[in-house]
């Protein structure tokens, strides 16, 4: 994968290089140049802490949408066996900016969907920048039935800049094709987690996450609109993405606050794609315990409290 | 919106009730002519020339539906805090207080308990002159407690969609509403009782991509937008003209997504129809 480095990324990395640089040179026993590179490493490893402990909200964007952040296919390679992917809608076409398939998560089959960002420009067409048409939450409604049938549970990774807004889209029921994923959700009979791995752009993302448990990814972002989106409406300039995303609150921190999403699951310092082993196995980890869970309840008492989950949310004054 | 509707909304008084003289002129928003106040009134706000459907209020709209003096307004006194304490050119707190004197309503979504034709339903009619017909935490729970309130009689529930999408100064909190109204909805579902939408100009975003698409029986007035993604978005992104009619109730119907096209003035008898055979 090529290197790519994000902009308040590159004081440390031009310390890093400098580091690389030095340890090149003929060291001799030269003690005063070994030194030199113990105190840099040590002021890099502050550095970046640094960088990491006081994030904005618009360097969290950034990295959700890393390219080199690992995407739904990166962890179901990480962290299933047997994956067999399904496609197509049954209507009209497989829609390739999500995936789905069975898989044997641990122990057990389960099935699993997730938006699919590209690597580079020829994937991302193919993909559509992980952006769906309605086919593809058709698809995800389809295998969520398949899973119903089996009585598996559905493990969904969230994704996407958002459902993608064209002519075919609505000509085939962009709108209608979401509300009928978040119906057929909430009545699910099997167990749903869902998780943000990067990207919850708006009704595209909740799309697949109306579920019994909500985990994010600690530099996943959620939106109802993406920051440039609100921020060409409120302030007439996409450039005031920073401000939007600040005004909206979008990161997982800010969510767990709010008592919308279950748990934040962490990354390494850096991203996940500084380590997506270690980030691959955390997810595994924190959804096995959910499924554990989840699956001593009857189908009944899940969708009872599901509802009643979504029921909740919400802030108002009354009287 | 049209500088009639502005000028009118103003005008609205908590009852939703117009106040206005009968002698006042009004131009139709689509053929240019002229049209006496009281005539348009006389005819649910729809041009007589063309047929327009001038936008109404959902206090217009439920003496349209509902039974006369057969209704009562629920939870009307639900009130949109701030819980992101939102601010852009105005903080979200002043632009709701703002909105509640301009429109006199307290937000986008007004409810209630009636009957049509003696059968008891429950209504929620949405208003576009509240921030847009934006949806956010007061919209969704008011929506889901109305069918709360059909799921315990039982009866059936109608709602009157004009929506603008989510509201974002609610943040993640109003694409939740959009979760929360279909789990709500998951209840009714399973209850032979009809859900009814009636889908009015223009309804998009998260409102469509919700309950406006999910009734059993889905139904729009003529002309009216309706569509996932706003029609300027769409431009943007693929960079040419949208084609005449797209995103318009005779488009989403040829394309399967509604049951039929009803011009307002035959509303309450078709859902009388329907009603009778539910
Ligand atoms: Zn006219």
């Amino acid at each position: 994968m090529k290197d790519f480095i994000l902009e308040f990324e590159k004081p440390l990395r031009a310390l890093e290089f400098k580091i690389n640089e030095l340890e090149k040179t003929p060291q001799d026993g030269n003690i005063s140049l070994e030194k030199e590179i113990a105190k840099l490493r040590k002021k890099a490893e502050k550095m970046h802490r640094d960088i990491y402990s006081k994030l904005s909200r618009w360097q969290y964007v950034q990295l959700a949408r890393h390219p080199n952040r690992p995407y739904t296919l990166d962890y179901i390679d990480l962290i299933t066996k047997n994956f067999i992917e399904l496609k197509g809608d049954r209507t009209f076409s497989d829609d390739e900016a999500i995936v789905a398939g069975l898989a044997h998560w641990g122990e057990r089959s389960v099935a699993i969907i997730g938006h699919q960002k590209g690597r580079g420009t020829k994937d991302n067409i193919r993909r559509n920048f992980g952006m769906s048409h309605p086919e593809g939450y058709r698809k995800a409604l389809r295998i969520m039935r398949l899973a119903e049938k089996f009585n598996l549970p559905v493990i969904t990774l969230i994704d996407t800049p958002g459902a993608y807004p064209g002519l075919g889209a609505e000509e085939r029921g962009q709108a209608s094709a979401i509300a009928e994923n978040l119906l057929a959700m909430a009545n699910l009979k099997v167990p749903i987690i869902a998780v943000v791995i990067g990207e919850g752009g708006s009704g595209g993302a909740l799309a697949l996450a109306v579920a019994d448990r909500v985990y994010m990814l600690q530099y996943a972002v959620y939106s109802v609109i993406s920051p440039e989106g609100c921020a060409s409406i409120l302030y007439r300039d996409a450039s005031h993405a920073s401000k939007a995303a600040d005004a909206m609150k979008i990161t997982a921190p800010d969510l767990l606050k709010f008592g919308i999403i279950d748990e934040i699951i962490e990354e390494p310092l850096g991203g996940a794609h500084h380590d997506p082993g270690l980030v691959a196995a955390r997810i595994a980890e924190t959804v096995t315990g959910a499924l554990d869970e989840l699956s001593t309840m009857t189908y009944n008492e899940r969708i009872e409290k599901r509802i009643e989950k979504y029921l909740e949310i919400g802030e108002w004054n009354e009287g | 919106m049209s500088p009639w509707f502005k000028r009118d909304s103003e005008k609205l008084s908590s009852s939703g009730k117009r106040d206005m003289p009968d002698g006042v002129w009004i131009k139709c928003n689509s053929c240019k002519e002229a049209l006496f106040h009281k005539e348009l009134e006389e005819n649910a706000q729809v041009c007589p020339k063309c047929g327009y459907h001038f936008p109404i209020s959902s206090g217009e709209y439920v003496r349209i539906l509902l039974d006369e003096d057969s209704y009562s307004e629920q939870d009307a006194d639900l009130r949109s805090t701030d819980p992101l304490k939102f601010k852009d050119s105005m903080a979200y707190s002043d632009r709701i207080v703002k909105y509640t004197k301009k429109s006199g309503l307290n937000d986008a979504i007004r409810c209630f308990s009636g009957t049509i034709e003696d059968r008891a339903v429950e209504l929620a009619a949405m208003d576009f002159s509240f921030m847009g017909g934006s949806v956010g935490s007061v919209v969704g729970e008011k929506f889901s407690r109305a069918v709360s309130r059909a799921v315990e009689v039982p009866c059936p529930l109608i709602s009157v969609s004009t929506s603008g999408g989510m509201r974002m100064q609610e943040g993640l909190f109003s694409l939740m509403q959009m979760a929360k109204v279909s789990a709500a909805l998951v209840r009714l579902a399973n209850l032979p009782q009809p859900f009814i939408s009636i889908i009015t100009n223009p309804t998009t975003g998260g409102t469509t991509a919700s309950f406006a698409m999910l009734g059993d029986v889905n139904i729009a007035e003529p002309d009216a937008l309706i569509g996932f993604a706003g029609p300027r978005v769409i431009k943007q992104t693929i960079g040419q003209d949208l084609p005449e009619g797209f995103q318009k109730s005779k488009f989403l119907l040829e394309h399967g997504f509604l049951d039929m096209i009803v011009e307002r003035m035959e509303m309450r008898d078709t859902l009388i129809n329907l009603l009778g055979l539910l």
